[in-house]
This record gives C-alpha cells, structure tokens and sequence, in this order.
C-alpha cells in the first residue's frame, strides 16, 4: 500500500462502501437493520423543528430561557432533546449589537438532536475558514447583511462544546403564541447565518 | 459553496420547507446527496453504538482526512466530506484490526468486475 488515495480513487465510492458494508455484515460487525433505524432517524424524524421549539420555548418561557442559557444541555433534555452529538451544548443569544455564528473549523461538530445533521456548507472547508477570517462578507454573502454596528461572534464548536444559536425574537411577534412561532424558526437562524423573519 | 444554501431547485417535489411538517431535510436540502453517503454515515453509526469504534477515534481520524484533503486537493477538485468519512472509517477500522488493509479495495474491484445487472442493481436504496 503505496498510495491508497490512487490506487481508491478509481474505485466508484459508491461501490467502496458497499464492499466496506459487505464485509462489515460478513463479519457481524454492523447490523444492516441498525444502519437503517439510524439513517431513517437523521432522515425523517430528527432535525431542525426540535431546535426551533426550544427557541420558541425561549422567546416566551423567561424562566425556561435562564435555564436554557446557564446548562444548554440539561435545558433541551427537559424538552425530550438528547442522544449522539448532543452533549455539552451551549447556548448563544443573539441581540440588537451582537450577531453570533457558529462553525466548525476542524470538522463538522453540531447539536444534531436540536438541528440533525449539518448541511453541505456548513462542511465545506470554504464556510469552516473563511467565517473565522471574515465574517461578515461570507454572511453578506449568505444573504445576511449586518450593519457595521453589530458586533460578530464566532463560536468555534467541537466535540468538547456544540454551540447554539438563540435568534431575535421579530418585534412583531410579540403576541403570537409558542406553537406559531416554532413555525418561523429556521435551521440557518438557529446556526446563526440567517435572522428569524416574521 | 454558501450560495446554495437556501435553494431547493434540484428537489423534484415542493417541500413544505418552513411547516411544522418540514422534514429534516428543511431548508431545501437532502440530508444525504446519494445513497452511499447514508450507509457510510449509518455505518459508523452502528459500529459506535456497538462499541467497536470509539467515536473520538474516529472524530479525530476524520479531522485528520479532513486536513490531508485540504492540503492536497487540486483548485478544481469538490470537497467530499462523506468521502473524508469513510476514509476515516476504513482507517480506524484497520488499525483495530477489524479490517484487513486493502480488503475493501480488493472486494470493491471485485464487485466491479461482475457482469452488470448480476443482483438486479440492488444498492440498499
């Protein structure tokens, strides 16, 4: 084994991970029907709706809020939110003169219980270094343009700290209620690339 | 890289994307872009749940693919992350000696150089 890389990269991937699965099987490794309960997991029933209702619990439960900003973790699991990637959570909130966002600059480290699992761009290495070194241009460039007057936070998550964004509360939704407002929260806001819009 | 964010013209169907019944795949995008991205990931799930792989071993075995990719790749070349994935799971797998160096690539060939249509195209779809 010279050269894995070359000599791999001319096997279709697709076909490498069907030998590595079959071989994996073979050996009573991994349980094909446990490979599927967890992909059917992170495909349809855990994502980014959990995360929204912990901060529309937070926009109208004050108390639930402190909570939720002193012990992340503890915070969401009153909510039934817990399982891989979901330890030491900390929660981050967003207001008038500060804006924070998170990344991962090493590798992909995110809340999955509260967001499942991240999307393409937030792994791509070009968002993972270039929102440490610029923020503001790469989030103008996702569509969120700040005033120069709001303070940019970057929060670098690991497997040591999975970092949460808490968005603003639209000042027009001062009368909704908890349920309408989960609807508004968006998985973007809650890494901190997006404002919540009413 | 950023601007795809938020579009979901690739998508066959109209999601309801911001609903309470968007699913995880909210915001327009699929969780996982083909079926092997989702075997890779269900596998090391699985192997983690069972106790074979240790998931910092294999955190850090990634961050490791992750960087050599980044140190290596051409200007042209699309960063594959599930691609670094299973290069770490392979990796990690061989140094527990769970798995023979070079045995995935000797099946893979193998499997490559069957007649086509030999299991009907069957891929765990």
């Amino acid at each position: 084994m010279t050269d894995p890389h070359a000599a791999s990269d001319r096997i279709p991937i697709a076909l490498r991970t069907q030998a590595l699965e079959a071989l994996l099987v073979g050996r009573g490794l991994v349980d094909p029907t446990v490979m599927d309960t967890f992909i059917k997991m992170y495909e349809t029933d855990v994502g980014p709706l959990n995360g929204a209702k912990v901060v529309a619990r937070a926009w109208t439960d004050p108390e639930y809020k402190s909570r939720l900003l002193v012990d992340g973790t503890a915070a969401v699991a009153e909510l039934g939110f817990k399982g891989s990637q979901g330890e030491h959570i900390v929660v981050v909130e967003n207001g008038p003169s500060l804006h924070n966002v998170v990344v991962c600059t090493l590798c992909s480290c995110y809340p999955w219980p509260l967001l499942g699992l991240p999307p393409s761009w937030y792994k791509d290495p070009a968002y993972r270094s270039r929102m440490v070194r610029e923020p503001r241009t790469v989030l103008a460039e996702m569509g969120l343009h700040l005033g120069d007057n709001v303070e940019i936070q970057v929060w670098d998550s690991s497997s040591e700290v999975r970092y949460f964004v808490l968005p603003e509360r639209p000042t027009s939704t001062a009368e909704s209620a908890e349920e309408d407002l989960v609807r508004l929260v968006t998985r973007d806001a809650m890494v901190g690339v997006a404002k919540v819009v009413a | 890289m950023t601007g795809g964010a938020s579009k979901n013209s690739a998508l066959p169907v109209e999601l309801d994307v911001d609903g309470l019944a968007a699913p995880p795949r909210s915001n327009g995008e699929l969780v996982f872009a083909a079926p092997w991205q989702s075997r890779a990931f269900g596998m090391a799930m699985a192997l983690t749940e069972a106790g074979a792989v240790d998931w910092e071993d294999f955190r850090q075995e990634l961050i490791t693919q992750i960087a050599g990719w980044e140190a290596t790749a051409k200007p042209d070349e699309c960063f594959s992350y599930y691609g670094c994935w299973l290069d770490a799971l392979e990796h990690v797998l061989v140094t527990r000696d769970l798995l023979a160096a070079g045995a995935v690539r000797a099946l893979a060939e193998e499997i490559a150089a069957r007649p086509a249509g030999w299991d009907h195209g069957h891929d765990h779809a």
